[in-house]
Parts: structure tokens; sequence; C-alpha cells
């Protein structure tokens, strides 16, 4: 059977962290070549909390399609799955649920915190709340933040570019036009 | 008895590394054509962007599961753990042999080549009793129980169908079987033989647990079913079995019922994978069609239709072939 859940502490507790051991073969090629498979079909697990799963459900769906970059294999087994879209409002009660899915999940993984609740609590944060875990990386670590009440699917399909971006250190696409460019450096700042 | 030669030898290896070659090269083209089928059905373009239109899409899928951390956790039977994605893979290399391709193109010509297909084919099953059974989960385990019950199930009315048309051509040889019928469709056995070209259809999906007959590894239900508790390459394997099973109904049904390498024109393995394929795309189809049976619906349609279909279709068989 598995470990008793943790009891979830009050405020920033003690956050679970990967172990990161350095891989057994280390050449720059073979790493690369296996960074770009990483990237190229992270497969989301079937887990949703909240509103914003539905628009997960919508960015898999014929309008957006995240089956074009290879991310629509949603694994109904956690430990087939490479991302964790972290999809709504995590309550106290799930909060141990979603720490074990976490720590189920095998080694290159990552976690979307999709929509404002996940990232802080949303519109849940106020004082004197019992119920909800204040955003998500208090709980496990959080590679990309999505922003949006739920977030648009366009959104969700450019959190899964930025963890791309993340495993590559480049961007893959194409920058759309009314994008923002990027966060401005401190050179630019200073300017 | 066939001698076993250096020569005999020799081919029986070089037809296992082809096979093996086909078995992966299969994995990698029916991954790709089911995602876009998929994608196709459901009215959007399916893998599109990984390499041009998708088509490195399942190929970047195999060596990400390559790089997977393999997991084992704690408590399972971790021999049986390691050995059922093996037992999954290799025992289809085996089934591949006795298939003729083309005229001359056999891995091992052996006369009770179905009967070593049928017999072997259960090792298959016995690998996600195994994978259920080790893996010490409830839904692994719930999973495997399914999957024997179905596919004890499902192998009766199959075996049924074959045997009508092992009747019908005196023989139990794959390539004799092929020789029998002619090159154009209505020499074909599916024209005599209708209702068993039926009953071989339903019960290869529910043999090589595909939608919708998926049951041993129903998402909705079961997790994942038999293979929930494997990672990275365990799960490969299981994966790669599953559309190695899928080839090999789809080539004994094309032997079957639809003249093997036999066809319009010009005779030769085209024809034996144009019709395979053709198979595999139907199997696709249905599986993005139909939604998942339960599992008394599923056994009811096997014990109450397949069964007495085809055990009146080998009784009609039987006697029009010995009065008339």
């Amino acid at each position: 059977m598995a470990a008793p859940d943790r009891a979830v502490s009050e405020g920033p507790g003690p956050i679970t962290r990967a172990e990161v051991l350095p891989p057994l073969v280390n050449l720059r090629p073979l790493n690369w070549f296996f960074d770009v498979n990483r990237a190229m079909s992270l497969w989301p697990v079937t887990f949703g909390l909240a509103c914003c799963a539905i628009e997960m459900m919508a960015v898999s769906m014929s309008r957006f399609d995240i089956a074009r970059f290879g991310a629509e294999v949603f694994r109904p087994s956690i430990r087939q799955a490479d991302l964790m879209m972290v999809t709504g409002t995590v309550s106290r009660k799930m909060a141990p649920a979603l720490v074990r899915l976490y720590e189920q999940m095998p080694a290159p993984k990552f976690v979307m915190a999709c929509g404002n609740c996940a990232i802080s609590g949303g519109p849940f944060k106020f004082e004197g709340q019992y119920g909800i875990v204040e955003g998500v990386d208090r709980l496990v670590p959080v590679d990309v933040y999505v922003p949006g009440c739920p977030p648009r699917p366009e959104a969700i399909l450019e959190g899964v570019f930025a963890i791309q971006e993340k495993i590559l250190g480049v961007r893959v696409w194409p920058r759309p036009k009314e994008m923002p460019s990027q966060p401005a450096s401190p050179k630019a700042t200073k300017a | 008895m066939m001698d076993l030669s250096i020569a005999n030898f020799a081919q029986i290896i070089v037809a296992c590394l082809l096979i093996i070659g086909l078995m992966v090269g299969n994995a990698v083209v029916m991954v790709y054509i089911e995602r876009k089928a998929c994608g196709f059905i459901q009215r959007r373009p399916g893998p599109y962007e990984v390499g041009p239109r998708g088509t490195i899409q399942a190929v970047c899928d195999s060596m990400k599961l390559l790089g997977k951390q393999i997991f084992i956790p704690g408590n399972v039977d971790w021999l049986l753990f390691f050995l059922a994605p093996i037992l999954a893979f290799f025992p289809v290399l085996l089934l591949f042999l006795p298939i003729p391709f083309g005229k001359f193109l056999t891995g091992m010509r052996v006369d009770e080549g179905i009967l070593l297909i049928l017999a072997f084919s259960g090792i298959g099953v016995i690998s996600n009793i195994l994978a259920g059974w080790s893996s010490n989960n409830k839904y692994g385990l719930l999973g495997a129980a399914r999957a024997v019950s179905q596919a004890v199930a499902y192998e009766i009315p199959m075996i049924m169908a074959l045997l009508s048309v092992i009747f019908l051509s005196g023989t139990l040889n794959l390539s004799e079987i092929v020789e029998r019928q002619g090159s154009w469709p209505w020499q074909w056995n599916i024209v005599c033989q209708p209702l068993a070209f039926f009953i071989y259809l339903v019960s290869l999906v529910g043999e090589t647990n595909r939608a919708p007959f998926d049951l041993p590894e129903a998402e909705s239900e079961l997790t994942a079913g038999f293979h929930t508790e494997y990672s990275g390459m365990g799960f490969a394997l299981f994966f790669l079995s599953e559309y190695a099973n899928m080839l090999l109904v789809s080539f004994v049904c094309a032997t079957f019922f639809l003249g093997g390498y036999k066809g319009p024109f010009l005779d030769g393995f085209w024809w034996m994978f144009i019709k395979a394929y053709l198979i595999m795309v139907f199997i696709v189809w249905i599986r993005w069609t139909f939604p998942r049976v339960r599992f008394d619906q599923l056994l009811n349609i096997n014990w109450k239709w397949l069964l007495p279909l085809s055990i009146i279709n080998l009784w009609v068989t039987a006697v029009v072939l010995r009065f008339v």
C-alpha cells in the first residue's frame, strides 16, 4: 500500500521536491535528442479539478486541437504521463491526492498551473478562508503558470509551448504577432 | 515434420529479424494512422506540426518512452513485473512465422500453421494476467480478470469461424488455404462463408482488446487496466504487442477469407499487405466510432449470439460438404 497521506500544513509548507540525478550517459547530442523527443510528446494526465478542466477539454477538441503538437494523448494512468495540468481550485481535501499523484509520476515530469485558482487561490483568496490551498506551488513545484479565469484554450496551448521552451531552451513555434515580446531583460529596463 | 538443416535454421533467423522490423515499423505507422484517423473522425487535424504533417510524431513518442524513468512500485512481484511486457511482445514473433506473406515468402512452412497461431496466441493473455497480478494494484487485477474472461470467451467463436473455412479447404496449412482460393474476389472464401467472416471480424476486435471491447484497460473505470503501473518501456512493449496482435489477426483474416496474397491482375505480397492494412483501418474506424460496451453486454454478444451462430454455420458447412 502507498504511504499514508501527509497532512497539508498551514501556509507554505514543505514542498515535494523531485530528486534530480545527472544522467548515466551525459553526452550533449544524446541529451539534446531525448529532450527534443520529450518536448514533442508531452502526454498530459486525465486530471481536472474545476472549470479550467473544461478549457483543457476544449483545447483537445476540434477548434484548438492540442493534438497538432503531439500532446493529445491523455493518459489515464499517472505512470505513463509527463505533464500534470492542475486545472482549477485545489481544495484542502484534494491536496493530499494531488501530492500523491505528483509523487507517482515517473521522472521527466512537468506541472502546469492553469488558471488563477491554481496559481494563487484566485477569487477564493480572502481573509478567513479555510478550504482552499492558495496556489498549487505550495504543494508541488510548478513549471509554468497560465493565468486566466479560466484561461483561454490558446493560453493553455501557449503554456504547453512554454514547457517545450523550458525543456529545449529555445522557442520551437513562431511567436504570434499580437503577443507582447519577451519579458524585458535587465539591460532593456535600464535603457 | 520439417528438417532442421542449416539452411532452414538460417531461413527462420532471417524471418525473425524481418518480422521484428515489421512489428516495430507497423507500430510506428499504425500509431500515426490511428491518431490521424481519430483526428479525421473528430474533425481536427491530428498530429500536424512534429515533422512534415506530423509524420515523426510516433517516433518521438517511442523515443520519449525510451527515456522515461522505469518505475517499480513497492510490494510488486518484480520478476513477474519485468517478465510480463517481454512475454507480451516476443511470442507474437513466433505467431508471424507460419503466415504466408507471398507464394514463397513464408517464415516457416508448417502443416498445422493455424493450430500453432491459435495455441501460442494464449501466451499474450498470460502476459496480461501476469502484468495485472504482479503489479499489486486493484485496477490491474480487475483488468487482468477481465482480460482472461474476454479472451476465453472470444477465442471460441473465432476458432469455430476459422474451422468452417478449414472444413472447406480440408487443410490446416495456411499456404494451402490460400492456394485453394482464386485471384478474383468472387473466388475468395468470403463468398461461401460470409457469416464466418462476420463472426471472425467481431471476435478479432474482442481478441485484441480494442475498443469497443477494450474492457481490460477501460480508461473510465479501471485507470488503465492491467498496465496501470507500467511506465516507460514496459508500457511501450504492451503498446507494441497490441499493434502486432492487430496486424496478426488481420493477416489471418486476409489469409482465410480474403484470398491472402492472391489478388486481381498480379499475385504477390502487396495484396496481402493491402488487405491486412484495410482491415487494420477498419478496426481503427470502429474504435473511434462506437462507445465501449458494458461487460455483461460484451459476454452476452459472445455467448448468446456469436457462439450459436458460429456453431450453426459450422453445422451447415459440414452438412453441405458431406451431402452436396
